[in-house]
């Protein structure tokens, strides 16, 4: 065996335990049940926000505090404190991706990925939205046509 | 049925050339596969002029596809689904262009009209290689024009086309007002384009000039990598084994360079106009161009030792093979949704995955299967390279890079991973196939803490190798060379770790020991690199290529580690903004800050003030003008962050940062919040207190006094009419920390009307008025309402250094560029 085929292993080796270490540290897709019942353990939990329950945030008093509360498709609910401003697009997000750890009574979410149309996606649904507002906002053709 | 208004000519054209494309490019590849598999010298002649023609043919519908779409974009024909999407109207001309790939057809169109100039001077220079190596560039074509083609086979919809109208798009059919009747079941109006008043826009975050000049040209770096590939497989191909890399190499080091080039403009782009603060967020479509760019690297150095010293011919092969298909891996993984949640930025999903994937598999899995059918023809060399030698020290650094690169592209896969476990489960379920994996924590640092070690090992190799010579070297020469650069940059480099108070502790005294040997290393590639010029090549800068691109390379180390360990967070939120809410405060600092109107506020050595903002004439943009002021110096400047506020039924915000440049580091900030119109609504109402001269009131934080009470004929108010007359208050407002503003309300008196005129002290958040006089009594009324107040919420980082790794991303692509250069001319000599 050559000394370029040793090292050619090792290093492949070595690949091969950083990815296997890299696996060790990837966390979970949760719901809000599996998420509480892992306190401290950072998952990624999948929810939406809860518009029938109280938003609090407000710039002037704590730029760097938001809280809701999340709901999965399952129907579980769960506060969400969060320790940054309103993430874009935030009441438009269908979905969210609330990355953080279940703690004391409440999900303290260090970071939040809205789900939504357009951050940097052309999303036709927001198109097709838009197109909608604009024609409705057109009442004399309505009038004439009914 | 015929609808009004629409021009149906450009789409009709368009779709014209997009076939006449389809079909040429298929005639070209298989007249240059003809070519080269014929023995006989006119009939291979004869598919050449065939071939050329098709490609021409192609090349020219390609151009026209390219300038009727662009004529749609640009006279707003928004009954084309394409310029309604992407454009409007108020949309500044050098944003046309960035419309035009903004789209996943404009990106193919783009990427297949740089096929089409790189084949073009290949059929001029190629050659003897010219047949083979645009069999598989047509072949490209097309596939790439399957991509445009939008047509219908056997139900399936083959590609997605640019020229589809709106009408047919199905974004109008939940458009009730655009029917007959008002019933979506009911065809479209006839004047139905009499509504499309306006397209959709531009993305707001691509309306940046970077977005002009990036795609191309990482578009041009995507188009090149398919040359090196071709020519390895026409090297496999017509078993001339080792003749293809001559050719090949110039043009491995104008992909490298321009894919380079391209993944930096998109890593500027981030810098400048996207809001996650850096550069660089490992985000798996930044990762997935540089993969491809890590492994060209790798097979670059391969190639060069093949061409010294003949070892590594196989790893030459499997290198440009594995560059192009990551290039098609990472259009698959970029386009075809399946990075859904992990990526903010990638196309939305056309509903072309299978033709993705087909377009993937349809190169890789020949290429592969050619290269290992071929393997043990390929000449290699059984004796050992001796460690003494350039070319085992060059092998090891490429297989840094590709192992890096099959690690990064391992982490960027997960979200592919779990799809393919998921589908595995329906085959086998085991349990563990059903655990969907996530990013780690801190899905940054989980690639940082491996590539700093990459770096370092890089670093050093980049610095050593070049004063090694081919074959082996005497230690006693080696040596001799290369002890001043590598003392001076110990010392150079320890300097700057100990005084560059580099201190990135938040991952422990591991990753940072890491930083310090990593800046010492590249320190060390730089010194290196530069004194070779001298101590190796004379001072000849012709030669010199391969050690400036080094130099550079080591500055974009250097300014990778700089920048990033030592980033810093000026808007750190100590206590909240000074005035005290008394509510239940989360003490917890933050990384933003509020800024009110006019207030000035501690940020870091400055005194930061948002003084006034100001509205684009066309858009729902805001400029916001913030000033600093530094507290222990005369430095002071004005920053103009803007954001789109609800734009185009995106509700919210989208913020475009601003930063200041220096020499040595950038102030950088963005909008995060701003105050929500629609939810602050003045609820509050006016408390009226009589009052007359010298008497007080107290608000919630402080109080107020009358100063003075007069009634004026003639006052300096825009408005005001002789005959007018008008009550004039003038209030002193003490604040509880200690500040005191004048206020003057004015009651103004015409024709027996009267108007209140108010004041507002913005920074107090109160309203004042004054009421009727009565015996010298005045109604003075006041309001405390935040919704008067006006503010942003702004993050604001320190970037230091930065400017090392731009100037070595330029340098480094103009060494490359001089190799290119140098390695042309000694192919034509070759020749002549």
């Amino acid at each position: 065996m050559k000394r370029i085929h040793i090292i050619l292993l090792v290093f492949i080796a070595g690949a091969i335990a950083v990815l296997i270490s890299f696996l060790q540290t990837t966390t979970t897709y949760d719901t809000v049940q599996t998420a509480m019942d892992k306190p401290g353990k950072f998952v990624h939990l999948m929810a939406r926000w809860d518009k029938s329950q109280p938003m609090e945030y407000d710039a002037l008093k704590d730029p760097n505090y938001l809280s809701f509360t999340a709901i999965d498709t399952l129907g579980k609910s769960v506060k969400v404190v969060y320790h940054s401003p309103k993430p874009e697009n935030f009441e438009l997000s269908e979905r969210l991706v609330l990355k953080g750890k279940y703690n004391d009574g409440y999900f303290d979410c260090k970071s939040i990925q809205t789900k939504c149309p357009s951050k940097y996606k052309d999303d036709m649904k927001a198109a097709e939205k838009n197109v909608q507002a604009t024609t409705l906002a057109e009442p004399a053709n309505a009038d004439n046509n009914k | 049925m015929d609808y009004i208004g629409e021009f149906r000519l450009p789409g009709q054209l368009g779709q014209f050339f997009i076939t006449l494309s389809l079909v040429a490019s298929l005639v070209a590849t298989f007249a240059y596969f003809k070519a080269t598999r014929s023995s006989d010298q006119s009939q291979t002649g004869y598919w050449k002029k065939l071939a050329r023609i098709s490609f021409i043919l192609e090349s020219f519908s390609i151009i026209a596809i390219f300038s009727i779409l662009f004529y749609i974009i640009q006279q707003h024909l928004f009954e084309y689904k394409y310029a309604w999407q992407h454009s409007s109207r108020t949309l500044e001309l050098k944003y046309l262009l960035a419309c035009f790939w903004e789209g996943q057809e404009g990106s193919f169109l783009l990427w297949s009209f740089w096929h089409c100039v790189l084949g073009l001077i290949l059929i001029r220079t190629g050659r003897q290689w010219e047949a083979p190596v645009m069999t598989v560039i047509s072949f490209a074509q097309f596939c790439l024009a399957t991509m445009v083609a939008g047509l219908y086979i056997f139900e399936r919809k083959l590609g997605s086309t640019p020229f589809i109208l709106l009408r047919d798009s199905g974004v109008l059919d939940n458009a009730p007002a655009l029917h007959v009747n008002f019933d979506v079941n009911q065809p479209l109006k006839r004047d139905y384009m009499l509504s499309i008043k306006d397209g959709n826009d531009l993305n707001p975050l691509l309306q940046n000039y970077w977005m002009v000049i990036h795609p191309p040209v990482l578009f041009l770096g995507f188009a090149s990598t398919i040359v090196p590939f071709a020519f390895a497989i026409a090297g496999l191909w017509t078993k001339k084994f080792g003749e293809w890399v001559k050719p090949a190499l110039p043009w491995a080091l104008f992909a490298t360079a321009a894919l380079g080039i391209g993944i930096m403009m998109g890593a500027k782009w981030a810098y400048e106009s996207l809001t996650f603060g850096g550069y660089w967020a490992w985000d798996p479509v930044e990762n997935a161009s540089l993969v491809p760019w890590l492994i060209l690297i790798a097979g670059l150095h391969t190639l060069l030792i093949y061409k010294h010293t003949g070892h590594s011919l196989r790893a030459t092969f499997l290198f440009f093979i594995l560059s192009f298909s990551f290039i098609l891996y990472s259009t698959f993984l970029t386009r075809s949704g399946v990075l859904g949640e992990s990526s903010v930025h990638a196309f939305t999903d056309l509903g072309m995955n299978w033709q993705l994937m087909a377009f993937m598999f349809i190169f890789i899995a020949p290429a592969l299967f050619f290269f290992f059918k071929r393997y043990k023809h390929i000449p290699s060399i059984k004796k050992e390279e001796s460690t003494s030698s350039r070319e085992f020290w060059m092998f090891i650094g490429s297989l840094v890079f590709f192992l890096s690169s099959m690690v990064i592209i391992f982490k960027t896969s997960l979200p592919v991973l779990n799809k393919l476990t998921t589908a595995l489960y329906g085959i086998v379920p085991i349990d563990i196939l059903k655990r969907q994996l996530a990013a780690p924590e801190d899905p940054e640092y989980a690639y940082n803490q491996i590539q700093v070690f990459v770096a370092v090992i890089i670093a050093l190799l980049t610095a050593v190798s070049q004063y090694l010579k081919y074959k082996s070297t005497p230690s006693r020469f080696f040596w001799k060379k290369i002890a001043i650069p590598t003392l001076a940059s110990i010392i150079i480099g320890t300097l700057i770790v100990v005084f560059g108070d580099i201190n990135y502790d938040k991952e422990g005294v591991g990753f940072l020991g890491a930083i310090w040997l990593a800046v010492i290393c590249s320190v060390y590639t730089i010194i290196a690199n530069a004194s070779y010029i001298w101590l190796g090549l004379k001072g000849n800068l012709k030669i010199s290529g391969g050690s400036i691109s080094h130099f550079g390379f080591g500055l974009v180390l250097l300014g990778i580690l700089l920048s990033s360990a030592k980033k810093e967070i000026l808007s750190h939120n100590i206590g909240g903004i000074p005035i005290d809410f008394g509510t239940e405060s989360k003490e917890k600092t933050g990384e933003n800050l509020t800024l009110v109107k006019g207030l000035p506020m501690k940020m870091g050595k400055f005194d930061v003030t948002y003084v006034r903002d100001s509205a684009h004439p066309k858009k729902q943009q805001w400029y916001f003008q913030i000033h600093f002021k530094s507290r222990t110096d005369n430095e002071e400047f004005t920053l103009w962050p803007n954001a789109f506020v609800n734009y185009k039924g995106n509700e919210g915000l989208m913020a475009n940062p601003d930063s200041r440049h220096y020499l040595d580091h950038d102030v950088f900030t963005y909008i995060s919040a701003l105050p929500n119109p629609e939810k602050n609504k003045d609820t509050a109402s006016f408390r009226d207190v009589p009052m007359k001269e010298g008497d007080s009131l107290f608000y919630s934080r402080g109080y107020v006094t009358l100063e003075k009470l007069v009634t004026r004929d003639n006052i300096p108010f825009e408005g005001f009419e002789p005959g007018d007359k008008a009550t004039v208050a003038t209030l002193k407002v003490h604040s509880f920390n200690k500040t005191t503003y004048t206020s003057e309300p004015l009651l103004i008196e015409r024709k027996g009307n009267r108007f209140a005129q108010p004041d507002t002290i913005m920074s107090e958040s109160i309203v004042l008025r004054v009421g009727d006089v009565v015996d010298g009594r005045a109604n003075i009324g006041i309001k405390e309402s935040n919704a008067v107040l006006e503010y942003v919420t702004l993050k604001a980082y320190k970037f230091p250094y930065i400017n090392v790794l731009w100037w070595g991303i330029v340098i480094t692509a103009l060494g490359i560029l001089m190799s290119m250069v140098r390695r042309i001319r000694l192919n034509l000599k070759d020749k002549d």
